[in-house]
């Protein structure tokens, strides 16, 4: 087993930021197109061009406006968003002995010394005496809050964890965002001001939508996905079967990662980022062998090729085409059996099994809310079918689950949300 | 292999690629480097007379940077050298005692006065030197006391001073003239009625580099206070290729040995200067850029392309392109050409089109059918060339002939008032 050094050392930042010259010269292969495709392509819309050519000019904070001006969470964009299937996947560059434009690193080039300094853009209107609810902190109701306080109205946040941040600080893998960055990310947003903070209240428990509604002048939910989705076969009550969502929020919580126990013999079971994440933080924590198993193809899974590469290059193996069928133990598994397409069966050695086969609302939705595919159905305006509801993030039907959606979810339900409080085209 | 010897002004040398009268030339250490290099010759950093002057010890360049940090623009405030003139003319007779083969040349200013000339072009004609390049040129420092640019910009001063040295000197003399007037010709001309074997150009351009941003003052500064320094490096030379192909078309001066100055770093700048008349190229900024090895593939690429273009020897270069420069006047307005993209290697940067779109003539599509899509509209497109110019992809956008009719220029046009026929 690797020592709590080693394990500190396996958790260190994946893509380590440009210096100061690398930035420079990374900005310097920008094109600065016209109509730039990656601008299209980033589903907050960031001027990209505008702002890399702001870095190359020597000013700096200026390109970390221009990226916060059009997603508040630039900062934790630029660490998680699968550059390589938005943004960097359009690069003009992208051509055969050419590579894309480094933009993710460029754009954490400009936001991280702002963020660090603290240097605020944006200040609040006068305000407009109404006031907003949003529900869930994660990056859809931060980045929602934060403009609805841009345009001065006040906002209180409901959060059922007892700190702010959503999957920020409890989803994403460790090792994308060190020296807890989501919580100085989420510190920065708060401070433009406006925005109160109710951390440990959940809907449906602590708070109604209803009572909401009668309070606030307009709500917005962006509760996330409480709930998991199960495999659904004999075994899943063995321990040491687990969802892997809940083993990420413990791993990115914990002070010491060296003193959580992880299983010499691992099987991840799905094919999206949660599955790449679990894989990939176990094998860090000293896993000897870690399989993803997933029922389709390489190609349909929903983690990228990047993605599943990089879970390559840290040793986790693939096993496609194949179905959980149980989980063999007794009282603790060490075994799990898969239907293999064709009808073969395999039985692979697990002293730990993750199932991410995706999230649900949890917690039962509220009453009145129309759903698709079990989840809040919207308009492009974010509105719900609830007359003052809007909702974003991961609640939402059609969404990607990436942080950069929650955002722009976010930003536009807010300028929808002002125009419904009488506010002008924000 | 091409014969790459040559003979300027009767001065012979192995190879037409000199180091020009700068801070690589100052003393024998860096010569003998460069001689090792390969440098078919060297112009020694001007001499003046005793006591020498000094130099500031602060920043004495200035820098201008491209993409990377790569060096465009470089201006200096360093005056002639500040060694003693016994030490430099011991040096120069060793340095030629030692490489017989190479063109030692030195360059030298001294007051307005024939005696200042007459003494020591006749101590440079003692040591050893292979000919005299009079500095007329320098623009900062020296011209202020009536030295450098001071004298080259006064065509009767010129032409004095060539006269002085041809009469006490037997050496072949080259006068370096300066940029920093509004037609070189003058003295250019000046130069070979005074009697000199050759002119050599451009000498560096009068430039203020920038400010400090920080503390709003000229950048570089000496202790919070900067002057114009003379600018060089690969942003002055189509400046200074527009002065030598003036010089070596004007039938006054048809025949005048020229060495060109200015921005070479590789051997097409070279070919650049030798097909637009000069006899000899001088190099300073690329070689204190990267070294004196730089003339490696300035030597062999020169080599090669002579014998590419079958023409084995630099003389055969000298001037090829000289006939092709003309005046506006004479242009065909009759000759069209078109725009092209080769869809194979456009990248869809739109860089073409947004500026054709906002500053010409709106002649590239930016969609179409609804995709992105850059195309030239040929009845719109006047043949600038502004699209090739931004494009990132070499070779992407290219001109191509669109039909020309019978030669017609501004001297027949019915437009033209002062039309001389048609």
């Amino acid at each position: 087993m690797p020592t709590p050094a080693e394990i500190e050392k396996n958790f260190t930042d994946i893509h380590p930021p440009l210096s100061g010259h690398g930035g420079l010269v990374e900005s310097a292969r920008c094109y600065f197109c016209y109509d730039a495709p990656c601008v299209s392509a980033c589903p907050t819309g960031i001027d990209i061009p505008g702002f890399i050519h702001q870095i190359r000019s020597g000013n700096g904070d200026g390109a970390a406006r221009t990226i916060l001006r059009a997603n508040i969470m630039g900062g934790m964009c630029a660490r998680v968003c699968p550059t390589e299937i938005l943004c960097e996947e359009v690069c003009v560059r992208n051509k055969p002995g050419d590579s894309p434009v480094r933009i993710g690193l460029l754009q954490r080039h400009a936001t991280d010394p702002v963020l660090e300094r603290g240097v605020q853009f944006f200040r609040r209107a006068e305000s407009t005496g109404k006031r907003a609810a949003v529900v869930g902190a994660g990056p859809a109701g931060l980045a929602c809050a934060h403009q609805l306080a841009l345009f001065g109205h006040a906002v209180t946040v409901f959060e059922k964890q007892k700190k702010p941040g959503g999957l920020n600080e409890f989803g994403i893998a460790a090792y994308k965002t060190v020296d807890d960055f989501a919580r100085r990310e989420v510190e920065y947003i708060l401070a433009v001001g406006g925005i109160e903070m109710r951390a440990g209240a959940e809907l449906g428990r602590d708070i109604t939508l209803e009572e909401l509604r009668g309070e606030f002048d307009a709500v917005f939910l962006s509760p996330g996905l409480g709930g998991v989705n199960r495999a659904g076969v004999e075994g899943e009550g063995l321990d040491g079967v687990m969802d892997a969502v809940g083993f990420i929020a413990a791993l990115r919580q914990a002070e010491d990662k060296s003193r959580i126990k992880v299983g010499k013999k691992i099987v991840v079971i799905g094919g999206g980022m949660t599955a790449i994440d679990i894989a990939v933080q176990t094998r860090k924590l000293g896993a000897e062998e870690v399989t993803i198993v997933y029922r389709r193809g390489p190609e349909d899974m929903r983690a990228s090729r990047h993605e599943q590469d990089f879970a390559r290059s840290n040793g986790v193996h693939f096993r496609c085409n194949a179905r959980p069928a149980r989980f063999i133990g007794e009282g603790t598994v060490r075994a799990a059996e898969f239907t293999v397409d064709g009808g073969e069966t395999i039985t692979l050695a697990a002293d730990m099994v993750f199932t991410a086969i995706g999230q649900a609302l949890g917690g039962g939705i509220p009453e009145g809310l129309s759903t698709a595919d079990g989840r809040i159905s919207v308009t492009a305006d974010r509105a719900t079918s609830i007359p003052g509801v809007w909702a974003g993030g991961d609640c939402v039907a059609g969404g990607d689950n990436l942080t950069v959606t929650a955002v722009e979810d976010g930003k536009v339900a807010a300028r929808s949300i002002h125009r419904f409080l009488g506010g002008g085209h924000g | 292999m091409a014969e790459l010897s040559v003979n300027f002004a009767g001065i012979r040398a192995p190879n037409p690629l000199w180091l020009a009268s700068a801070p690589p030339t100052d003393k024998a250490y860096n010569v003998n480097r460069a001689l090792e290099a390969g440098w078919g010759g060297v112009v020694w950093k001007t001499l003046g007379e005793d006591p020498p002057i000094v130099n500031v010890s602060g920043p004495r360049y200035g820098y201008m940077h491209g993409g990377e940090r790569r060096l465009l623009g470089f201006n200096n405030i360093e005056l002639i050298t500040d060694r003693p003139l016994a030490v430099n003319l011991r040096e120069v007779a060793e340095v030629k005692k030692n490489w017989p083969d190479r063109a030692l040349l030195v360059s030298v200013m001294v007051p307005m006065k024939e005696e200042s000339w007459a003494d020591i072009v006749a101590r440079i004609e003692d040591a050893g030197a292979d000919g005299l390049e009079l500095n007329l040129g320098c623009p900062h420092g020296m011209s202020e006391r009536g030295m450098g640019a001071a004298v080259g910009q006064v065509p009767e001063y010129v032409a004095q001073v060539c006269a002085w040295c041809k009469k006490h000197s037997r050496l072949p003399v080259v006068v370096k003239l300066t940029p920093n007037v509004t037609d070189i010709r003058q003295p250019a001309l000046a130069a070979q009625e005074g009697g000199a074997d050759a002119v050599s150009l451009i000498n560096t351009i009068n430039s203020i580099m920038r400010v400090d941003y920080d503390t709003l003052s000229v950048w570089p500064a000496v202790d919070r206070k900067g002057t114009h320094g003379g600018y060089c490096g690969p942003a002055v030379k189509p400046i200074a290729l527009h002065m030598v192909a003036e010089i070596a078309r004007d039938p006054r001066t048809r025949g005048l040995p020229i060495g060109g100055i200015g921005g070479v770093e590789t051997w097409r700048d070279a070919v650049d200067y030798l097909a637009l008349g000069a006899g000899t190229v001088q190099v300073c900024t690329s070689a204190m850029t990267y070294g004196f090895r730089i003339v490696d593939d300035m030597l062999q690429g020169l080599a090669r392309f002579l014998d590419e273009k079958n023409l084995h020897s630099v003389d055969r270069l000298v001037g090829a392109a000289v006939p092709s420069l003309t005046d506006w006047k004479y242009l065909n307005l009759n000759y069209v050409e078109k725009a092209w993209i080769d869809q194979d290697k456009c990248i869809q940067c739109g860089r073409c089109h947004i500026a054709c779109e906002d500053t010409s003539h709106q002649a590239i599509t930016h969609e179409v059918n609804g995709r992105r899509h850059y195309e030239v509209i040929p009845g719109e497109c006047v043949g600038c060339n502004l699209c090739a110019a931004v494009c990132p992809v070499e070779g992407c956008i290219t001109m191509r002939p669109a039909g020309a009719a019978e030669h017609a220029d501004w001297t027949t046009h019915p437009n033209n008032p002062a039309r001389t026929a048609g």
